[in-house]
């Protein structure tokens, strides 16, 4: 501190309102006490105009009987729930899509933005074309398109179209068989948990392995082989307790099995592909971003084009990746809330359907808000840690 | 997307309005020189706009004849197109003046959103309707058990289908929509097996699909939903000049004073009469409420009396052909009947 006084020079300021410190101070000083004022000034205005109009407020209406129906219910709900767990279901269903929508438009987006650098002529463009596509359509089109263009063309439950292992297609949506699972499928689950403690540590050993001598082993397959061979063997030592319930032809629809609707199928199918367009440049532009001399000294080294992409260009590929990443993830789950242009009931659909029954718009918008700004940053934080965990660690 | 944006709209309105008391509607409404009027985003027979961009219905009509009350000119309207979701908070923000919007009237709406309602403009109850030539053989709403319900997210609709099913003990798959347009699609396009909600609006609905013919209303009626205006609460004045033009409407048929002989009748020596048309030497009936004693003319040159406003927007003159049944005046059997001019 002294050592950086004498190289300022004590101020020859004329006076005290021309001290930085002192200026710094009182404009922080003034910006808190407007924004806090404002804020008074806001919420007190609120109440009182809420009064005057005779509008009752207050949270009290998230204990009272819902009593309408959501249709895609992850947890238990009835008409006889409260608004608080009709909310509650909407949340659950905006996170459902959106986790669906973020591995789905991560995989495609990753395939198709690598497909962009390809050699292959063909298979350049059609992944340009892909992008250009669907980079430059508003989401809300995606959507439409989907849910009237492709689903909605489907044949009417009496004419479902059959497909494989008993599963059906229909306007209403696709139907698979419900896996019921009986006495002793504990062993399975616990069989499950054991390769993959057992797949885990082989890795561990490999790598530790390969440190030391060089020497390389399958790690990949020997997992595949526990994960899926554990289980099975269980499956078959417990009885196979395992049966299928199928959907079935009734009066209206088809009854049982497992349904997944065509609301949920176009938003889940229209935010991946959109997602995935800007997810392919994002890459593209993550590869392009690895230095030449790169690839090309592992070429020199002898490593083939596969383990250049795999060990060399993509680990240096995703540093530049994962940020701007992040926002798409974020983009997507905030794109949801156009559900409710096909009436997928996610949280802005069902938050608005309960603001309209109860009439506190001002509550509903800011539990609205409250809830996507947790959702956004609880997915910041998580790609935060997976950055830390991705960026350069320097010697 | 758009009541997100009404919500936020009045959600900062509430936080951004004065809090001195504001001047009273009829104020406001002179000032700007017309009515502000929220209605459906388009049912038939009730408020859609035609091929000119008119609009069209009972519930259009009755925001022009309270202009004509307050103006004395049936033009002086401005239409805001509002989904079930939106017109509360558009009532409450002060966006409308005055929601005419098949909306029904419950304990609830009266007294916890801060609206009065100013009276029935059409007693109805929620209905099924199913395309018969997919659906034969259905022909009760008690065999609509595992069916899928197409039905508009925020209305008492949708509380009493759930009510219905639940009270019947059957199962249903509710198909959720915002927008009518969104729901009457879904339903054309067999996303669903049954379409629910006020009578008069599935009537009005089925002339918009792509062969009204295939469908058919089930018998049930299974609630109660008077349809009719409703004001912001804390405006007596205003919810007075709404109410009794409503009463003006329907003593206006009663006393048989049509659009047509309206001239005429204001020579008549009838007493009632005299009292309605502001033509009794000394009555100040309409400068009570606020407006001008010839009041109920105005009303009655510009639209007709309740009567010729029903026959023309979904009775015997429209394609809907619905009967006057329990809307008829009390005169005749019905429930309408209109307080005294006096």
């Amino acid at each position: 501190m002294a050592s950086q006084e004498i190289l300022r020079g004590e101020p020859s300021r004329g006076s005290f309102i021309n001290d930085p410190r002192v200026r710094s101070l009182f404009f922080q000083v003034l910006v808190v006490l407007l924004l806090v004022g404002s804020l008074y000034w806001i919420v007190n205005n609120v109440i009182d105009n809420l009064r005057r109009l005779h509008i009752a407020s207050g949270f009290q209406f998230l204990g009272s009987r819902a009593g309408f129906d959501i249709s895609d219910t992850p947890i238990a709900y009835t008409s006889d729930s409260t608004y608080g767990r009709a909310l509650v279901v909407g949340l659950l269903n905006t996170i459902i899509v959106a986790v669906a929508g973020v591995i789905t438009a991560t995989i495609i987006g990753f395939v198709v933005g690598i497909g962009r650098l390809s050699q292959n002529w063909l298979i350049r463009k059609i992944c340009t074309v892909y992008v250009e596509i669907f980079r430059n359509i508003p989401p809300l089109l995606v959507i439409f398109f989907w849910y009237s263009g492709v689903l909605a063309v489907l044949p009417p439950p009496r004419e479902s179209i059959h497909l494989p292992f008993g599963s059906f297609l229909n306007q209403r949506g696709f139907y698979f068989p419900r896996t019921v699972w009986g006495e002793g499928n504990w062993l399975i689950l616990v069989a499950l948990v054991l390769a993959i403690a057992m797949a885990w540590f082989v890795a561990y050993r490999a790598r530790q392995r390969q440190m030391v001598s060089g020497q390389r082993f399958p790690v990949f397959w020997t997992s595949v082989a526990l994960i899926v061979g554990l289980p099975l063997l269980a499956f078959l030592l417990s009885g196979m307790p395992l049966t299928f319930d199928f959907p079935k032809q009734s009066t209206f629809n088809l009854t049982g099995g497992f349904q997944i609707k065509p609301e949920f199928l176009s938003l889940y199918m229209a935010l991946s592909c959109y997602t995935a367009a800007f997810i392919a440049e994002i890459v593209r532009a993550g590869i392009k971003g690895v230095s030449k001399g790169q690839s090309e000294a592992a070429g020199a080294l002898g490593l083939r084009s596969g383990p250049i992409l795999r060990l060399v260009v993509i680990p240096q590929a995703m540093r530049i990746v994962i940020p701007p990443l992040t926002s798409q993830y974020l983009n997507l789950t905030k794109n949801s809330s156009l559900a409710i242009a096909i009436g997928y009931p996610d949280l802005t659909a069902t938050a608005g359907t309960v603001l309209n029954q109860t009439g506190q718009a001002v509550e509903g918008v800011f539990i609205m808000m409250i809830a996507y700004l947790v959702l956004s940053l609880v997915t910041s934080f998580v790609m935060n840690i997976v950055n830390a965990r991705m960026a350069l660690v320097e010697r | 997307m758009k009541h997100i944006a009404i919500g936020i709209l009045g959600a900062t309105a509430l936080g951004f309005m004065a809090s001195a008391a504001s001047a009273g509607t009829l104020d406001t409404v002179k000032q700007k020189g017309f009515i502000q009027c929220g209605v459906s985003t388009g049912l038939a027979g009730f408020s859609a706009p035609d091929d000119k961009g008119d609009w069209k219905g009972l519930d259009a009509d009755f925001c022009r004849a309270v202009a004509a009350a307050v103006f004395g000119d049936a033009t002086k309207v401005k239409f805001t197109p509002l989904s079930a979701k939106e017109r509360f908070t558009a009532l409450q923000s002060g966006e409308i003046d005055l929601l005419s919007r098949n909306t029904t009237w419950t304990s609830n709406r009266d007294s916890a959103l801060g609206l009065n309602f100013a009276g029935v403009t059409y007693y109805d109850g929620q209905g099924f309707m199913i395309n018969a030539k997919k659906l034969p053989g259905v022909n009760s709403a008690l065999q609509l058990s595992g069916a899928a319900v197409c039905v508009q997210s925020g209305t008492t609709t949708e509380l009493n289908l759930a009510d219905y099913f639940k009270k019947n003990k059957m199962e249903y798959n509710p198909v959720v929509f915002e927008k009518l347009e969104e729901v009457n699609a879904a339903y054309d396009s067999g996303r669903c097996d049954v379409y629910t909600t006020d009578q008069s609006g599935l009537y009005g609905i089925r002339l918009t699909l792509a062969s009204p013919a295939d469908h058919v209303v089930l018998p049930e009626i299974i609630s109660k939903e008077p349809l009719g205006p409703a004001v912001r609460q804390g405006d007596d004045q205003w919810a007075h000049i709404v109410r009794w033009t409503y009463f003006a409407l329907l003593n206006a048929e009663e006393a048989g004073i049509t659009q047509a002989n309206v001239d005429e009748m204001k020579t008549s020596n009838d007493p009632n009469i005299q009292r309605l048309l502001g033509t009794e030497p000394d009555g100040k009936y309409g400068a009570d409420l606020g407006l001008s004693n010839d009041w109920v003319v105005n009303i009655v040159k510009a639209v007709g009396n309740y009567g010729e406003i029903f026959e023309r927007n979904v009775g015997a003159g429209s394609p809907l052909k619905i009967a006057r049944g329990i809307n008829a005046l009390w005169t005749k059997g019905g429930l309408q009947y209109g307080m005294p001019v006096r």
